[in-house]
């Protein structure tokens, strides 16, 4: 893979939940440029296990000293984020891949308007550099329930473009307003819950929104699960724990399958069924409604399985 | 080393000649014996020493003259090099693509010196030394994208990434096999491959699409194309037509050799980090036939592949109506032994 070998410049808490971390080159070389909304996959030798999750660059794209990172704690979650929040420290060496995008800006947009909730603020913050930049007219809605829900508040520049809307407060983001009455030729980005990406999408449609004006990445980390087996065409039989991705016990087991978002979204990943007695619990964006009832494709970076057998062409 | 460059002309009198070592180092692009299209791309990551696979950009003995030849072209038809403006940031990006790598990959011919926004570039074989603000257009002598591929040989497409599929949306073409940028600006990936035949059925877009959507920075890709032309004559579009369509009637035995040219593409294909467009550089080689049975196993595996060549590709390729001709001519440096693997010469 495509990586860089980084070391740790700063470890910032920034809410009791997110914690931001810096990445710069150790010989103080220059990052790549990126654009904004790339995100990087973080290379974390944990136990034995060598997660990798992928996180939006925050930090500004024409600023190559360094790149950054907001990671949310999920305690729930297979490991990753508490690895960082916990074993990480200022002047580690971490692998970091360059960086990717999957969630582009529309360059061809009049106007900008970006909509956030939760932790799916982070693609926008180098986004909001970039338009400035550009100097692209663009506006900035993040919503929560509370102020304290509100995870990337405090990643937000003060800048009169930002509006945040916190619903306990008495000013729940109006999205029929937001979209009601924008420029022919605006685009609008989502990035958040399913929710979120729904309703915006529902509140478009019904105001007469071209479809290719919308744009929207869902969150997606690989859920945990119950653990389960797959064979492979060798016969080989691999078994994936409750805290592992299906890719994550291939690699373990040094098979290789190539990947670049581990999120579900890029279709690096796609792997053949070659037999599936059971059933397949599709978590990606990747393949088509109708592909995941055949059950002949799976993603292993979020996608597992329930029952007999899932042997896989690998 | 220092390339001595060629003086040379791709049009009226044609003296384009390759150089015992340009023809040494030629991209013959059949590693078998024959040919079916397909997508064979390869990482764009070095290559044996001294072949155009080596550097990045590739320069050669032809660049100079390729650079006149294109200035010639552009001077008739501006319309040759395009860009919607929502390109330009992928034009600067290309731009700063190409003078990293080449003030990198060849420090004796091009230097470039960079204070934060603030560039100065020097191109000694075109004598071109210039002071910019990178990414500020008033303070260069046209837009990045056509400053840059004046000087940059091959055709050069900007593909822009949306809706999980690919647009041409600006480029700099004067040096293509029969096809128009002004025509397929604007086209997504699978509009402007329209006219290749059998490629659809194969499922090649599919998977060769999936694959570029995919494409990182800092992780390019290359593969080989080729065509015949009558001539080495660089712009064959389809907007002079008039010029370089009926040469093709002036194919005799006694001259087929030295008038008709393989025509090979190196196509490369790179992530551009500042606008996540894809730049799509195209460089052309051209030799003649004489020029490639100078290399016997060349010269036997052409005959091969054109001989057993369905006969829709001959036709796609442009060369129907004289591929009895040329077959005739190869055949004589085909003594039937086996050709070794790979493309290089023996
Ligand atoms: S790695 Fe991107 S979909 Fe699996």
């Amino acid at each position: 893979m495509n990586a860089l070998e980084l070391r740790v410049a700063a470890v910032d808490p920034i809410s009791p939940l997110v914690t931001r971390f810096r990445f710069e080159h150790p010989e103080g070389a220059t990052l790549p440029p990126f654009s904004g909304g790339a995100h990087v996959v973080v290379e974390m030798p944990d136990d034995g296990i060598l997660r990798r999750n992928a996180y939006s660059l925050i930090s500004d794209p024409l600023d190559g000293r360094a790149y950054e990172i907001a990671v949310r704690r999920e305690d729930t979650g297979r490991g990753g984020s508490r690895f960082m929040h916990h074993r990480v420290k200022a002047g580690d060496m971490l692998r970091v891949t360059r960086p990717i995008n999957l969630f582009s800006l529309d360059l061809r947009a009049r106007k900008h308007v970006l909509i956030g909730g939760g932790i799916g603020i982070t693609p926008f913050l180098a986004q909001l550099a970039q338009l400035t930049r550009l100097q692209a007219p663009f506006e900035l809605h993040y919503a929560a329930r509370t102020r304290s829900e509100a995870a990337g508040l405090s990643l937000l520049p003060d800048m009169p473009q930002v509006h945040v809307h916190i619903s306990d407060e008495g000013n729940r983001m109006d999205l029929g307003a937001i979209l009601g009455h924008q420029p022919l030729g605006t685009h609008v980005y989502t990035c958040g819950p399913e929710g979120l990406i729904a309703a915006v999408d529902d509140t478009a449609a019904r105001l007469g929104w071209p479809r290719g004006a919308l744009h929207s990445e869902a969150f997606l980390a690989p859920p945990p699960g119950t653990p389960f087996a797959v064979t492979l065409a060798s016969g080989r039989r691999i078994e994936v724990g409750p805290h592992e991705s299906l890719l994550e016990a291939l690699e373990a087991a040094e098979v290789p399958v190539d990947w670049s978002c581990r999120g579900g979204a890029c279709g690096r990943c796609e792997t053949r069924v070659a037999a599936c007695h059971g059933r397949i619990e599709h978590n990606d964006h990747w393949l088509t409604d109708d592909e995941k009832a055949a059950q002949t494709k799976i993603m292993p970076c979020v996608s597992r399985f329930a029952g007999e057998t899932l042997t896989l062409d690998l | 080393m220092t390339i001595s460059f060629n003086d040379e002309t791709f049009r009226d009198d044609y003296t384009f000649h390759n150089s015992p070592a340009a023809i040494r180092r030629f991209p013959f692009p059949f590693d078998q014996d024959s040919y079916m299209y397909s997508v064979n791309l390869e990482p764009h990551a070095g290559g044996r020493e001294g072949t155009p696979f080596q550097k990045r950009f590739d320069v050669d003995e032809h660049y100079v003259a390729e650079m006149k030849d294109r200035a010639i072209t552009l001077a008739d038809d501006p319309l040759r090099c395009q860009s919607l403006p929502h390109m330009e940031l992928a034009g600067w990006d290309f731009l700063e693509l190409v003078m990293t790598s080449k003030a990198e990959d060849y420090p004796d011919l091009f230097t470039l010196n960079r204070d934060g926004d603030r560039w100065h570039w020097i191109n000694r074989p075109l004598g071109i030394e210039q002071r910019f603000t990178f990414l500020d257009p008033t303070t260069l002598p046209c837009g990045p994208l056509e400053y840059i591929t004046r000087q940059t040989q091959g055709d050069h497409a900007l593909l822009d990434q949306r809706d999980d599929n690919l647009w041409m949306e600006a480029g700099m073409i004067t040096s293509q096999a029969d096809w128009s940028l002004d025509f397929d600006i604007g086209m997504n990936f699978y509009e402007w491959h329209a006219p290749v035949p059998r490629a659809h059925e194969l499922g090649v877009f599919q998977r060769a699409l999936k694959f570029l959507l995919a494409l990182q920075q800092g992780a390019p890709s290359r593969r080989l194309n080729w065509t015949m032309t009558v001539n080495p004559r660089l712009d064959t579009s389809p907007e002079n037509y008039h010029k370089w369509g009926p040469e093709k009637r002036t194919i005799t035995p006694e001259n087929v050799g030295s008038k008709q040219h393989l025509r090979v593409e190196l196509q490369t294909l790179w992530r551009l980090p500042r606008s996540n467009a894809i730049a799509f550089p195209i460089r052309c080689y051209l030799l003649s036939l004489e020029d490639i049975v100078s290399q016997p196993k060349w010269g036997r595996r052409l005959h091969r592949v054109l001989r057993d060549l369905p006969d829709e590709l001959a036709e796609y390729k442009g060369f129907a109506v004289n591929r009895p001709m040329i077959v005739d001519y190869l055949s004589r440096f085909d003594d039937g032994a086996p050709t070794s693997p790979g493309i290089f010469p023996d």
